[in-house]
């Protein structure tokens, strides 16, 4: 393992040492360690089955590790629940971006914190105001709501992933945790998603994002977590690694090589073909 | 959701895919459109089948009947969408018209209590109800539909059970005393009429006033309140509304009891103009009620729709009721007739529903 990538003497804003979880006889996370300071983006990688969304579910404050301590702001925590959690400032985007898509853009950016103009009976949402603000935080992130009376359901799946993202960024979080933000999307919103991961960055919040993809992962991370069957495979910084090496840790050259050489023995050329591709991406990984 | 809010400051870059929305566009996509159109259409074939003596409809006489109606089935319907958008029914609303009308009439007629206070009674008694229904719905999580319904038989079994042991076994409650405390005053408020005149000695039933004030109150806290956007999000997205930090046990319980109320209110509207009431009576509203708030642009499934749209509704279901007599046909034919409306209405709200979700000219 290599030294932190750490802003001089800052603390984590959020960290985990050596966390495990058990399911019954299932170790679903193994002495798992990983930190996150202000400014900086962890990137957590790995394959289905790794461990990533038991990892975020203990982030997130919804489960409460079996082994090991989380420290937020370099204190010993232990969340009562996803509410406590967010109340100290840690924002999950989950995959399913807690939208109601029948309801208009600016209706569900201020779901749950509208803002009221007028007292008592006369208390009101303020709805010109609540446009104005999402217009313009939607446009930090170089999205123009067309009509600020669109629904969710319209926008596409980058907006939407964006909204979720600005949303949270806007009611202050310190803390973004991101599940998986571009698994769903094609090339072009994928992008937009990882500017506003730098852009998220920029504004000094912590953020951890979590994919399979490190095609996604390394061009915004300024720290790659990889996890394998619930447990550790490596935490490297930036200037440690490349995008093939991580490309390969994740994928496993022994595995890549064993499975090319099952495809060899099979009778269809176009497997022989996958085949070949297979062992030439395991020889650079090894 | 204004329709008619204007753009706000210039957005940085211009998407050049964008194709600006028109004013029309965006009104033929607001939910109660269906059922304008269809109140309008409503109202004009019945003026042009009226074959009463001085064609009635079109007059002061037509306009107070219709409205009177509507006004009864709107008071409710009004809440009853509200409910709907947040995802929920509420089969016990029209029998408790009548239950609540029997509680008046036994606290003022047989009990002589003073009417005002009986109205208070009975306003608790019914936010119980309202407020029974939610938690149970809430937590247990079993379909309002189910829950509601057993409410329904509940309250509609021991309303006439109760009435013929408390009553001795008769069922109308009558007031007989000569006059009651209170119920003069209270009658003027809740039981009265307004704008009589030479051609029309009876008036305007004041039922119509609490009519158009319950649906300004709905469009109010609909559009413009933060228990308004809980409401679409509960319905919309139970989950989501949860996450991000919506009370939806709360916001669900109020409205069953907001539904609760507003039914309690046309129970006492009722009783205060008749001085009387009969077990059974509102028995079958319900289904107005939900008829009203489909037709008006509620989804049945949560999540979309207009307190405009269900009083507009409940007007159509007023009109159907009295054009039939004006036209003079067959009564029998108001089922039929707003079944057909029913099945026209919601043909057209679920274009402009998916219109809504999808596209943006």
């Amino acid at each position: 393992m290599s030294e932190d990538v750490k802003p001089n003497g800052a603390v984590p804003a959020l960290e985990v040492r050596s966390v495990s979880k058990y399911f019954g006889s299932v170790n679903a996370l193994t002495e798992v360690s990983l930190a996150v300071y202000a400014g900086q983006v962890t990137c957590v990688l790995g394959d289905n089955g790794a461990g990533k969304s038991t990892l975020i579910k203990i982030l997130s404050g919804v489960h409460v590790p079996d082994k090991g301590e989380v420290l937020f702001e370099g204190e010993p925590v232990s969340f009562a629940g996803p509410r406590d959690a967010r109340a100290r400032g840690i924002a999950t985007v989950f995959q399913d971006l807690a939208t109601v898509p029948l309801m208009s853009v600016w209706r569900n950016f201020f779901l749950g914190n509208e803002p009221t103009r007028g007292r008592g009976p006369l208390q009101r949402v303020d709805i010109k105001g609540a446009q104005r603000t999402m217009r313009d935080e939607m446009a930090k992130m170089g999205i123009d709501v067309r009509d600020p009376d669109q629904t969710v359901g319209t926008l596409s799946g980058g907006e939407r992933q964006a909204m979720a993202i600005a949303r949270a960024v806007y009611f202050g979080a310190k803390v973004l945790i991101l599940d998986e933000p571009t698994s769903a999307l094609g090339v072009r919103q994928s992008g937009i998603v990882l500017k506003y991961v730098i852009q998220a960055r920029a504004m000094g919040r912590a953020v951890i994002f979590i994919t399979h993809n490190p095609h996604h992962a390394f061009p915004v991370g300024d720290r790659f977590v990889l996890l394998k069957r619930g447990r550790m495979l490596g935490s490297y910084a930036k200037s440690e690694t490349t995008l093939e090496q991580l490309t390969t840790l994740m994928a496993g050259g022994a595995e890549l090589e064993e499975l090319s050489h099952e495809l060899q023995r099979a009778s269809d050329p176009a497997m022989k073909e996958v085949a070949k591709e297979l062992a030439a991406e395991a020889q650079t990984s090894a | 959701m204004s329709a008619t809010s204007p753009p706000v400051a210039a957005p940085p870059q211009q998407d050049e895919r964008l194709v600006p929305i028109s004013r029309i566009t965006r009104t033929l996509r607001r939910p109660e459109l269906g059922s304008l159109l269809a109140a309008v259409f409503v109202f004009v074939m019945f003026a042009i089948t009226d074959s009463s003596s001085n064609h009635l409809w079109l007059k002061q006489t037509g306009l107070a009947a219709w409205t009177q109606q509507a006004a009864f089935f709107g008071i409710v319907s009004v809440p009853v969408g509200l409910l709907m958008i947040g995802g929920e029914f509420d089969l016990s609303a029209g029998v408790m018209t009548g239950v609540t009308a029997i509680v008046m009439a036994l606290l003022v007629g047989k009990w002589h209590v003073d009417t005002w206070l009986s109205i208070l009674i009975t306003l608790v008694f019914a936010a119980v109800i309202g407020l029974i229904n939610g938690y149970i719905v809430v937590f247990t999580k079993l379909p309002s539909f189910i829950v509601t319904l057993a409410t329904f038989f509940i309250l509609r079994g021991a309303s006439t059970g109760g009435v013929l042991l408390l009553n001795h076994g008769s069922t109308p409650v009558t007031v007989t005393t000569a006059n009651p405390a209170g119920l003069h005053s209270a009658k003027s408020i809740f039981g009265s009429s307004f704008f009589s005149s030479g051609t029309l000695p009876s008036g305007y039933s004041t039922a119509i006033l609490w009519f158009i004030g319950v649906t300004i109150v709905g469009t109010w806290v609909l559009s413009r309140t933060k228990f308004g956007n809980w409401i679409f999000a509960v319905g919309g997205e139970q989950n989501a509304a949860r996450n991000t930090g919506v009370p939806v046990n709360r916001t669900k319980i109020l409205l069953f009891v907001a539904t609760a109320l507003a039914a309690a209110l046309v129970g006492i509207i009722s009783f205060t103009q008749a001085s009387s009431a009969v077990s059974e009576q509102g028995v079958g509203y319900e289904f107005f009620y939900i008829i009203a708030a489909v037709v008006g642009g509620c989804l049945l499934t949560g999540g979309y729709g207009s307190a405009i749209g269900a009083a507009l509704g409940a007007c159509i279901i007023g009109m159907a009721f009295e054009g039939v007599i004006y036209a003079g046909w067959d009564s029998s034919w108001d089922f039929a007739f707003l079944g057909v409306i029913l099945f026209v209405a919601v043909i057209v709200n679920t274009v402009i529903y998916r219109s809504a979700l999808k596209a943006r000219r």
